[in-house]
């Protein structure tokens, strides 16, 4: 039986034969999870996703095998384990943006684009890029809202940025280990089909994070009302992507349950996007009074202080 | 030999015990040495090592500023020649981010709590961001090395540098909005000048459909230290 397995394409075999030929590769199924060390998350997950997408009848099944029996045999402590993580190309990474900014009723993100290929790239950089572009937009934004006014001396407010940093990488990463472990700890009681790897996870919250970019510069503008419409639009967007990737994980459950972790997952990106608004970006309208009577000699010596 | 060899050949002799005559022979006398052996000439490896060890000091430092100076011209006259990443060294780099990290010290200490970056805080966004570009880089699957990334990155901080000179004589002159313009368009040149270095050197050791993707970091890092230049109060 071992010599047939051998000479078996990996996309003809179904789970058991590849155990059978393969026993610590990454066809372990959905019982080892639990043991699982928090930072193997990627492999024994591939197993319990076939049986998913056969139960299903996805016609990309095979490739999710194909996919699966490939990668991440390498143990945790060399460096080509951490590679498989950075395994994207380009148009990968930009068909991932694109599907977290137009999100389609029906359509899961993790299915459709990260197909047990989730990636690092994406959320670190992402995250990195949303963290300067706060700090700098609410830097300019605050800069210009204060220009007319003789007391205003502007400074650049470094600190703001380890600040941002801590606030959007410690959502991006503490927030999807606890959806996760709720996951995990929920499959234990009821039997879900869809089940999520921690990384998947948390690459749908950092890919669902890339709408907040150009928000936070359009943040720039000082307009209370422009301001919140932004708000409104990329919680629309983001809050629908990871409410559509959850609603498959959870619906099997008690319908309360369910509808609260929905509710508690959108509430969650809300606090965020309205928190950073708060706390970045000063607010426009008692300010902005005395710049209308500001003479064109106040405008200049403003400027002179910047 | 031939004697021992004799007796026991002899027939019709008693037997006599082997190699009985052997203590009678004389080897050094009866047996001719030839050969010759040399003896390496010591004197050749003592004037080796004198040649790095006992020259001056003013030698040593000025090979290794002359090191340095040409990389300098190879960044700021950016053509694909490898002795960027052939001899890497870690000394321009240093002598940039020092540079710079002074001269985005603002005199004043009464607006410290939300001021500009600190020495320490400019140092460590400086070597962390390079780390991370390098690190980022090969994980990708880059074929370039650790050290040689670093060396790159931190040699093109070299135009961001003079910018940053720049931007410091222009503010003894009298501030205004052209002032901050002219700064702005200084910013912006070193910036372009800055990235299409790097990418000049970096852009080669990746592979073809993720070369963006490794090049979006180096944007974002000198894009990040441009910000830190231009926003500068002093």
């Amino acid at each position: 039986m071992a010599a047939v397995d051998d000479l078996q394409f990996e996309e003809f075999g179904d789970a058991a034969t590849a155990l059978a030929a393969n026993p610590d590769g990454s066809t372990i199924s959905i019982e080892d999870a639990d043991e699982t060390p928090k930072h193997q998350p990627g492999p024994p997950r591939g197993a319990g996703r076939e049986e998913d997408d056969e139960l299903l009848g996805n016609d990309d099944s095979d490739k999710t095998e194909l996919l699966a029996g490939q990668k991440k045999s390498s143990p945790f402590w060399t460096f080509e384990y951490y590679q498989t993580f950075f395994d994207v190309d380009t148009h990968q990474v930009f068909d991932r943006i694109k599907g977290s900014l137009l999100p389609i009723p029906g359509r899961n993100f993790v299915r459709l684009y990260i197909r047990s290929n989730p990636d690092l790239y994406g959320p670190f950089w992402i995250c990195a890029t949303l963290v300067f572009a706060i700090a700098i937009s609410g830097n300019l934004s605050n800069f210009l809202i204060h220009l007319g006014e003789k007391t205003y001396h502007y400074v650049p407010e470094f600190r703001k940025v380890s600040i941002a940093a801590t606030v959007i990488y410690s959502y991006a990463w503490l927030v999807p280990l606890a959806l996760w472990g709720f996951l995990l700890w929920r499959n234990s009681k009821v039997m879900n089909i869809v089940s999520y790897s921690f990384l998947e996870i948390v690459c749908v919250y950092g890919y669902s994070l890339f709408i907040y970019i150009p928000t936070a510069i359009l943040w720039i503008i000082p307009q209370k009302a422009v301001r919140w419409i932004l708000v409104l639009i990329a919680l629309g967007v983001s809050g629908s992507v990871l409410a559509m990737t959850f609603w498959p994980a959870v619906r099997e459950d008690n319908r309360r349950i369910a509808l609260a972790t929905v509710v508690t997952i959108v509430l969650l990106h809300m606090l965020l996007s309205v928190g950073c608004l708060a706390y970045f970006f000063d607010a426009p309208e008692m300010d902005h009074l005395p710049t209308a009577t500001a003479t064109p000699n106040q405008t200049m010596a403003a400027a002179k202080s910047s | 030999m031939a004697e021992a060899a004799q007796s026991p050949g002899d027939p019709g002799t008693s037997p006599k015990p082997l190699f009985a005559g052997l203590s009678e022979i004389a080897i050094s006398r009866d047996i001719p040495i030839e050969g010759e052996i040399t003896i390496p000439v010591r004197s050749r490896i003592r004037e080796f090592d004198n040649s790095t060890l006992n020259e001056s000091v003013r030698n040593t430092i000025m090979r290794d500023l002359k090191s340095v100076g040409k990389k300098f011209m190879h960044v700021l006259y950016p053509r694909k020649s490898s002795t960027l990443l052939r001899d890497w060294d870690l000394w321009g780099p240093l002598i940039l981010c020092v540079a710079l990290a002074l001269m985005l010290q603002r005199g004043s200490a009464d607006n410290e709590k939300d001021g500009g970056p600190q020495f320490a805080e400019v140092f460590v966004i400086v070597w962390f961001g390079a780390v991370t570009i390098t690190l980022n880089s090969k994980l990708l699957g880059g074929n370039i090395s650790f050290f040689q990334s670093l060396c790159v990155l931190g040699y093109c901080i070299l135009p961001l540098t003079v910018a940053m000179l720049i931007c410091r004589l222009v503010l003894l002159a009298e501030q205004g909005p052209i002032n901050f313009m002219v700064r702005l368009f200084v910013v912006i040149v070193m910036f372009a000048w800055s990235v299409i270095a790097s990418t000049a050197f970096l852009a080669d050791s990746q592979p073809p459909n993720r070369r963006a993707l490794a090049v979006y970091p180096v944007f974002l890092f000198y894009f990040v230290i441009s910000w830190m230049i231009l926003t500068f109060t002093p």
